[in-house]
C-alpha cells in the first residue's frame, strides 16, 4: 500500500491511494495562494493599479517592466492569475479509478484532473458537496471571466530569470505548471462525472475495496472516507469539526479500529478561538458602523458566512443596528442562499427540526424577508441604485485578487473610517492586502477556522486509535512562526508518518487474510478435527475462484480415470502431478507400541537400539531399519514397494494429519 | 440455516392497512404499519396479535420500517407503538419523518372529532410514537445491531418514499413499498442497485394495468376539465393534501397560464400552503428538473391556485377544487361531493385508487344512488371520472424493477389477488424468477441458498494468480471464527511440533562406472523423462529431482553393482514412490 502525494497543502489536500488493486485519489484541492503574487483584478478600470512602476532589476535593466509591477515595496505579476496544480507527473492519472471528495473546498482542482490527464474514473461526492463545489467553481470563473485581460505574462516564469526576482516570486514552486482557471464548460464535464454518495453508504470499488463516506461536522455535506476491505482499514480524515456549527456532527465512532489513519485538512490557526473570533466580528462590525464606516467582509459564498449571517441575526437587534444593510455580492449568492435552505438532512440537529415545523433551517431567510439582508450577483445593475452606506458588505474573493472585493477595497481603502474584516484563514491577510498598501481603512484579522485543533487531534486519535497515523510534514513540526509551542504538532505513539508534496510513501502494512467463500459441497465433506477445547481442525484440499475481487473454493476435480489403453503410454504421463500434496504429520511414535505393532502385523527378528535422541528398530530379516525421534521418523529399506507401504500406513496410525 | 420467512399481518391480497413481517436468519422486522380506510372498526388496523400472542412487540421485533407517508402505510403506527406498545427503533426517510404526524394528526381528527369514534390514539401519542422513530438517508447504511443492516433506495411515489433493503449476512430482502418507474412533473422514478435480494417483495397495485403515456393521460385530464368549466360546470378533484395535489396543481397551473384561463382554482386545506413549504425544503427529494430550476422559480409556488372557503361552494359559475381527502370518505371533499352531485355540468374526478367501502370506491364502480348517513339517498347525476395518475408502478415497472435488482425470488402484496395470479404468471414467463404471493396472514416460506460459511485466507494462500488453482491448507475453526492457514501455520499456532517421515530405498543398479558417471547417467535419464519437474545436478555429486535427494553409492562388495540411494519425505510420496519404482527398470545404455 502506497501514498502518492500531490499537494503540498496541508488543507488542500490531493493524495493517491494504492490499496489492493485500486488507485484511489483522496480529494483534489487547488493551491490558490498562488494568485497572491498577481496583481487585482479590478472591475472598474482603477487609475491606481494601472499607473504602478514597472520593476526592474538592480542593475537597471528594465526588461520585465511590463509583467512585472512594484506597489509599496513588493513585486507582483500583471497578468491572469494562476493556479499552482497538484503534481501530474508523479503517477499516470488515467490510472486512477476513482476520487473522493471530502468537502466542497477540496474539489477545486477536479476540473485540471478530470479533463486533462485522460481520467475515465468516477468521483464521488455527498449532493451538497456537488452543490456548492459547483457555486465555488462557477464563481471563480466568472470573478475572472468578466475582466478579460490582454496580458499573459511567462517571461518571469523563465527559471534563469525567477532566479533574480525578489521573493516570494523567486521562492514560488513549480510556476512552469501554474495554470490559468478553467471555464464553465469544463466545470460541467467535471461535475457530470460525479456520482452522489449519501453518509453510510457502502460503496463497493471492483468487490476490492468498501468505500464510505461519514459526517465530518466541518460543511455542508462534508466527509471523512472510510476504505476498507475485509481485513484492511483506512480512514481518510480531512477537514473535520467537533464544533456545533450548522453541518451534522461529526462520525468519530466509525474510525475505530484503523490500521491506517489519514489525517489532512486540520485548522490553519491553531492559536484562535472561532467563537471567540465570531464575538471579535460582530464588536468590531457594530464599531465601524457606529461611526459611520462600512465593513467589508472578504469571503467565499458558502460555509462560515451562514454562521456569520447566524450570529448577527441575533446581534444586530441587540447591538441597534437593526436598520444597517448588510449586502451579500456574489454571482452564486442567490444560489447559495436558496441551497442552503434545502439541505435540512445534512444539518446539525436544531436545524433539521425545524424543518418539521416546517421553517427554513437558516435564519437568513428571514433577514432577507425582513429586507435586512440583500443579495446581487454583482455591483452593476441593482446594486448600484440600493446602495446605502454605512453598510456591511460580504463578498469574494478572499485572495482580494478578483471579484467585487477589489472593488470595494479600492473604493473604501481610503478612509480610515472603513474596515476590512478578514474571517478566511486560507489567506494571510497582510500578503492579500499588499498591493492595496499604503491603505488608510482598518483591517481586522479574526480567522474562523472550525477545524480540528492539535488538541482535538490528540484527544481523537487517543479514542480511535489507529495503528499508524499519515499526515503532512507541517503537522510533524510547530508551526515556523511559533517554533517554540511544541503544542502544536501531532503528538502520537508510534510518531506520525509524514508525507510532502511530490513524495510517495509505502505504509507499513501487510495484507494476511482474504475472504474466502466455501461451497456447500466442500463444506460438507470437510471433516473437522478437535484439537483443543473449542478448537477444531480439518484439512481442506480445494480450488481457488478468484472472480470479480471475490473467492471462492470449490471441491477438487475429481482424479481422470484412466483412460483404457488405446495408446501405449509413455512413461512420462504417468509422472504423478506434485502439486498433488499429502498433508502434513504431527505426533510421536512410542517405540514399544510400534514394535508390538509390527509384530502383529507378522514382522518377526525385531531388534531396538537405543541412540542418542531415540531408537533404532531393525527389521533384520528384511534388511529395514527405522530410525524414530521425537519428532522424525526414517524409513530406510531396499527397494521393496511393498514393504515400504506396509511399513509407512503402520507408521501413520500413530500420527496426526494436517 | 438461514431461512427468510413472509407473515402479511395486513396487505396480503388487498390493497389498505400494509403491514408485513420479515424473519430473515433470526431477525424481525415489521415493514409499514398502514390502516384500512374502508373500515371503522378492528378490521382498520393489522393484526398484531400474531405476535402478541407470545410476547411483547418490543422483544419480538428488531426494528420497524416505514415507506411512506400514506396512511395505509404508517396509519396505525400511534396504535400499534403507543396502544398495543412498542419502544425499539421506528426507520423512515427524513420526509416521512415530518409528514407523517401531519397526516396522521389529520386522520384523527377526521376518526374523532367528525366521527367520534372512541378509543382511538390521541394527539400526545402520535408526538410520543414519533419520538421514536430514527431518520434515514437515501443509501445510507443503517447498522441497526451488529447483524441487521438497512438501505433505502428512492421510490419517487410520493415525497421521501423509500424502498428498503433488509439484510442480514448474505441474507438480504428488498420492500419497495409503493413506488413508480416513470417521473412525474415533480417526482423522478425510483431505482436500485443490482443488489441481488434473495427475496423482493413489490406492491402490486396496478399489477394488470400497463397504462398509456403519461403525457396522454394528462391532456385527457385537461381537458375533462377544461370542457367542464367551458359549459359552466364545477369539477370536484378530491386528493390527498400531499402528493398527487401537488403534481395536479402544477399541471393546471401551466395549464391555466398556456390559455389565459380565468376560472378559479382552488384548494380546499389550510395544510396546501404548508404542505407546499415542505416540498419546497425537500427540494433534493423531487425530480431532476424541479431541483435545477428551483433557484429562479420555485414550482411548488401557484399564481392561481387560491384557498378555498367554504362559503365558495356556493358560488355560481365554474370553478376547481381540490379537496381532501382523496377517496371521499370523509371531511370536506365529501361536502363539496354532497352538494354538487346532484348538477350533471359537475365532474368529479377521481385521481388515485379507492378502497372499498368508500363512496370513491362505490361511484367508481357505477353506483349512481348512495345510502349516506341517516338513511339519506344521494343520487350522483355528476359525472364522474377516474384518471390513474397515482403513482404507483404498472406491470410494466414491476418487471423494470426486478430487472435492475434481480433477485432470486418475488414476492407481491398490496395488490388484488386476481391481478397478482396475473401478474405472476407474466413475471414467471418472462424473467424466470421463482415467485410467491401472500394473502393477508398466510406464511409464504423461502428456502435460501445458503453458503456453508466463510474463512479468512492468511499468509501464503493469499491468491494471486487469476487462475483457479488447486489450495492446500487447514481450517481451524474457533467459535464462528473461520480461518484458513496453511498446514505449518496451524501446526504452529496449535503449539504442535511437525513429524517428518521420511524414507530411503535402496536401488540397485547394474553398473560398472564410477558412481559419479552413474549419478550422471541418472540425472541425464530424469531429465530426459520428467520435463516438467526440476532436476539437478549437484556439484557433490547427487541428483535431486524437487525435493528428493538420489546419491549413488558403491557396495564394497560387488563392484558391478551400484546403489542409489533415494530419499524423501511423506509429502513427496507420489513422486519418490514413482522414482524408486522407474529407476528399478535401469537405466538406458548410454551412448557412448
Amino acid at each position: 500500500m502506497k501514498i502518492y502525494c500531490l499537494s503540498g497543502h496541508p488543507t488542500l489536500p490531493c493524495n493517491v491511494l494504492k490499496f489492493k488493486s485500486t488507485t484511489i485519489m483522496l480529494d483534489c484541492g487547488l493551491d490558490m495562494t498562488s494568485t497572491l503574487n498577481f496583481l487585482p483584478l479590478p472591475l472598474v478600470q482603477s487609475p491606481r493599479l494601472s499607473n504602478l512602476p514597472g520593476w526592474s532589476l538592480k542593475d537597471g535593466n528594465a526588461f520585465l517592466d511590463k509583467e512585472l509591477k512594484e506597489c509599496s515595496g513588493h513585486v507582483f505579476v500583471d497578468s491572469v492569475p494562476e493556479f499552482c496544480l497538484p503534481e501530474t507527473e508523479l503517477i499516470d492519472l488515467s490510472t486512477v479509478d476513482v476520487i473522493l471528495i471530502s468537502n466542497y473546498h477540496c474539489m477545486m482542482a477536479l476540473p485540471y484532473i478530470t479533463e486533462h490527464t485522460g481520467f475515465t474514473g468516477t468521483v464521488y461526492a455527498t449532493e451538497p458537496t456537488v452543490q456548492i463545489g459547483r457555486l465555488l467553481m462557477e464563481e471563480l470563473v466568472n470573478f475572472i471571466e468578466r475582466v478579460p485581460k490582454a496580458q499573459s505574462a511567462s517571461l518571469w516564469k523563465n527559471k534563469d530569470i525567477q532566479r533574480l526576482l525578489p521573493s516570494p516570486l523567486k521562492d514560488a514552486v513549480e510556476v512552469s505548471t501554474w495554470r490559468r482557471c478553467y471555464t464553465m464548460q469544463e466545470v460541467n464535464s467535471a461535475l457530470s462525472k460525479i456520482q452522489l454518495v449519501g453518509y453510510s453508504q457502502k460503496i463497493e470499488l471492483f468487490g476490492a475495496v468498501q468505500v464510505t463516506p461519514l459526517s465530518s461536522g466541518y460543511a455542508l455535506g462534508s466527509s471523512n472516507w472510510i476504505i476498507q476491505s475485509h481485513y484492511e482499514k483506512v480512514s481518510y480524515v480531512s477537514g473535520s469539526s467537533l464544533l456545533t456549527t450548522h453541518p451534522q456532527p461529526m462520525d468519530q465512532a466509525s474510525l475505530k479500529n484503523s490500521d491506517v489513519l489519514v489525517l489532512t485538512g486540520l485548522t490553519q490557526i491553531p492559536t484562535a478561538n472561532p467563537d471567540g473570533m465570531v464575538g471579535e466580528f460582530c464588536s468590531n462590525l457594530a464599531l465601524t458602523v457606529r461611526n459611520g464606516g462600512n465593513v467589508l467582509v472578504p469571503c467565499y459564498p458558502s460555509g462560515v458566512i451562514y454562521d456569520l449571517l447566524e450570529c448577527l441575526y441575533q446581534y444586530i437587534d441587540s447591538a441597534g443596528l437593526s436598520s444597517v444593510p448588510l449586502y451579500f455580492i456574489s454571482p452564486v449568492a442567490n444560489s447559495s442562499l436558496e441551497f442552503s435552505q434545502i439541505f435540512a438532512e445534512w444539518l446539525c440537529h436544531n436545524k433539521q427540526s425545524k424543518v418539521y415545523l416546517p421553517e427554513p433551517p437558516f435564519p437568513h431567510a428571514e433577514l432577507i424577508q425582513t429586507n435586512k439582508l440583500k443579495h446581487y450577483p454583482s455591483i452593476h445593475g441593482d446594486f448600484s441604485n440600493d446602495f446605502r452606506q454605512p453598510c456591511v458588505v460580504f463578498t469574494g474573493h478572499p485572495s482580494l485578487r478578483f471579484g467585487d472585493v477589489v472593488h470595494f477595497m479600492e473604493l473604501w481603502g481610503k478612509s480610515s473610517l472603513n474596515t476590512v474584516i478578514f474571517t478566511e484563514p486560507d489567506f494571510s491577510y497582510l500578503e492579500a492586502l499588499a498591493p492595496y498598501q499604503p491603505l488608510a481603512m482598518k483591517c481586522i484579522y479574526c480567522p474562523i477556522d472550525t477545524r480540528l485543533n492539535f488538541i482535538q487531534v490528540s484527544k481523537l486519535l487517543k479514542e480511535v486509535q489507529p495503528l499508524h497515523v499519515v499526515c503532512p510534514e507541517q503537522y510533524t513540526q510547530p508551526p515556523p512562526a511559533q517554533s517554540h509551542r511544541m503544542d502544536l504538532m501531532i503528538d502520537c505513539q508510534p510518531p506520525a508518518m509524514s508525507y510532502r508534496r511530490a513524495e510517495v510513501l509505502a505504509l507499513p502494512f501487510k495484507r494476511r487474510y482474504e475472504k474466502i467463500e466455501i461451497m456447500p459441497e466442500l463444506a460438507d465433506s470437510l471433516v473437522p478435527m478437535e484439537i483443543k477445547p473449542g478448537i477444531s481442525l480439518a484439512t481442506v484440499s480445494a480450488v481457488l475462484h478468484t472472480k470479480d475481487n471475490k473467492h471462492l473454493l470449490q471441491p477438487p476435480p475429481r482424479p481422470a480415470q484412466p483412460t483404457s489403453g488405446k495408446k501405449r503410454k509413455r512413461v512420462s504421463d504417468d509422472v504423478p502431478d506434485c502439486k498433488v500434496l499429502k498433508p502434513l504429520l504431527s505426533g510421536s511414535i512410542p517405540v514399544e507400541q510400534f514394535v508390538q505393532t509390527l509384530e502383529k502385523h507378522g514382522f518377526s527378528d525385531i531388534k531396538v537400539e537405543d541412540t542418542a535422541k531415540g531408537h533404532i528398530v531393525l527389521l533384520q530379516e528384511a534388511e529395514t531399519l527405522i530410525q524414530i525421534e521425537e519428532d522424525s521418523t526414517h524409513i530406510i529399506c531396499d527397494n521393496d514397494e511393498m514393504l515400504r507401504v506396509r511399513l509407512r500406513d503402520l507408521v501413520l496410525k500413530f500420527l496426526q494429519k494436517f | 440455516m438461514p431461512e427468510i420467512r413472509v407473515t402479511p399481518l395486513g396487505a396480503g391480497q388487498d390493497v389498505g392497512r400494509s403491514c408485513i413481517l420479515v424473519s430473515i436468519a433470526g431477525k424481525n422486522v415489521m415493514l409499514d404499519c398502514g390502516m384500512h380506510m374502508g373500515f371503522n372498526d378492528d378490521r382498520r388496523f393489522p393484526d398484531f396479535s400474531y405476535i402478541t400472542q407470545n410476547g411483547r412487540l418490543t422483544d419480538f421485533l428488531d426494528c420497524v420500517i416505514i415507506s411512506h407517508f400514506h396512511l395505509d402505510h404508517c396509519g396505525a403506527l400511534p396504535y400499534f407503538s403507543e396502544m398495543v406498545g412498542y419502544d425499539g427503533p421506528i426507520y423512515m426517510t427524513h420526509p416521512t419523518q415530518a409528514i407523517c404526524p401531519i397526516l396522521l394528526e389529520d386522520y384523527r381528527k377526521i376518526a374523532v372529532d367528525k366521527k367520534g369514534e372512541a378509543n382511538f390514539f390521541t394527539s400526545q401519542m402520535i408526538k410520543d410514537c414519533m419520538k421514536k422513530v430514527v431518520a434515514v438517508h437515501l443509501h445510507q447504511t443503517v447498522q441497526v445491531d451488529d447483524e441487521l443492516e438497512i438501505k433505502a433506495y428512492y421510490a419517487g411515489h410520493v415525497l421521501g418514499a423509500a424502498m428498503f433493503q433488509i439484510k442480514v449476512g448474505s441474507e438480504s430482502v428488498v420492500y419497495t413499498g409503493d413506488y413508480n418507474m416513470t417521473p412525474d412533473r415533480h417526482l423522478g422514478a425510483a431505482w436500485i442497485d443490482k443488489c441481488r435480494p434473495n427475496l423482493l417483495i413489490t406492491e402490486s397495485t396496478y399489477a394488470t394495468t400497463i397504462r398509456d403515456s403519461k403525457r396522454c393521460r394528462e391532456r385527457d385530464f385537461l381537458k375533462k376539465v377544461h370542457e367542464t368549466v367551458e359549459r359552466g360546470g364545477k369539477v370536484l378533484i378530491p386528493v390527498f393534501a400531499l402528493g398527487r395535489a401537488q403534481e395536479l396543481c402544477i399541471l393546471l397551473e401551466t395549464f391555466w397560464e398556456r390559455m389565459n384561463l380565468k376560472v378559479p382554482i382552488y384548494f380546499s386545506t389550510g395544510l396546501t400552503e404548508k404542505a407546499n413549504h415542505y416540498y419546497k425544503l425537500f427540494i433534493p427529494w423531487t425530480n431532476q428538473k424541479i431541483r435545477k430550476t428551483f433557484v429562479q422559480r420555485n414550482m411548488f409556488e401557484f399564481k392561481h391556485i387560491k384557498a378555498f372557503d367554504r362559503a365558495f361552494a356556493d358560488n355560481p359559475g365554474p370553478m376547481v377544487v381540490f379537496a381532501t381527502p382523496g377517496m371521499l370518505h370523509a371531511g370536506q371533499s365529501l361536502q363539496i361531493f354532497r352538494k354538487w352531485a346532484g348538477n350533471e355540468k359537475n365532474m368529479v374526478i377521481m385521481p388515485g385508487y379507492c378502497v372499498q367501502g368508500t363512496v370513491g370506491h362505490k361511484i367508481l364502480s357505477g353506483q349512481r344512488k348512495l345510502e349516506m348517513e341517516g338513511r339519506q339517498v344521494l343520487e350522483v347525476k355528476m359525472q364522474v371520472e377516474y384518471m390513474s395518475f397515482s403513482a404507483h408502478a404498472d406491470a410494466k415497472g414491476i418487471m423494470q424493477l426486478v430487472g435492475q435488482a434481480e433477485p432470486e425470488s418475488v414476492l407481491l402484496v398490496h395488490g388484488e389477488a386476481k391481478k397478482m395470479e396475473f401478474l405472476k404468471q407474466k413475471i414467471e414467463q418472462e424473467l424466470r424468477r421463482q415467485l410467491a404471493w401472500a394473502a393477508c396472514t398466510e406464511t409464504p416460506q423461502h428456502p435460501c441458498r445458503h453458503l456453508a460459511g466463510a474463512a479468512e485466507a492468511g499468509d501464503g494462500l493469499l491468491p494471486e494468480a487469476k487462475k483457479p488453482r488447486l489450495l492446500h491448507g487447514t481450517l481451524i475453526m474457533k467459535d464462528s471464527n473461520f480461518r484458513l492457514v496453511s498446514s505449518e501455520q496451524a501446526l504452529k499456532e496449535l503449539g504442535l511440533a511437525e513429524h517428518q517421515l521420511r524414507f530411503t530405498c535402496r536401488v540397485h543398479l547394474h553398473d560398472t562406472r564410477k558412481e559419479q558417471e552413474t549419478a550422471l547417467r541418472v540425472y541425464s535419464h530424469l531429465k530426459s523423462i520428467l520435463k516438467d519437474h526440476c532436476v539437478q545436478h549437484l556439484p557433490d555429486g547427487s541428483v535431486t529431482v524437487e525435493s528428493i535427494l538420489i546419491q549413488a553409492a558403491a557396495p564394497s562388495e560387488d563392484p558391478g553393482t551400484k546403489v542409489l540411494l533415494v530419499s524423501w519425505t511423506y509429502q513427496d510420496e507420489e513422486l519418490g514412490s514413482f522414482l524408486t519404482s522407474l529407476l528399478k527398470k535401469g537405466l538406458p545404455q548410454a551412448l557412448s
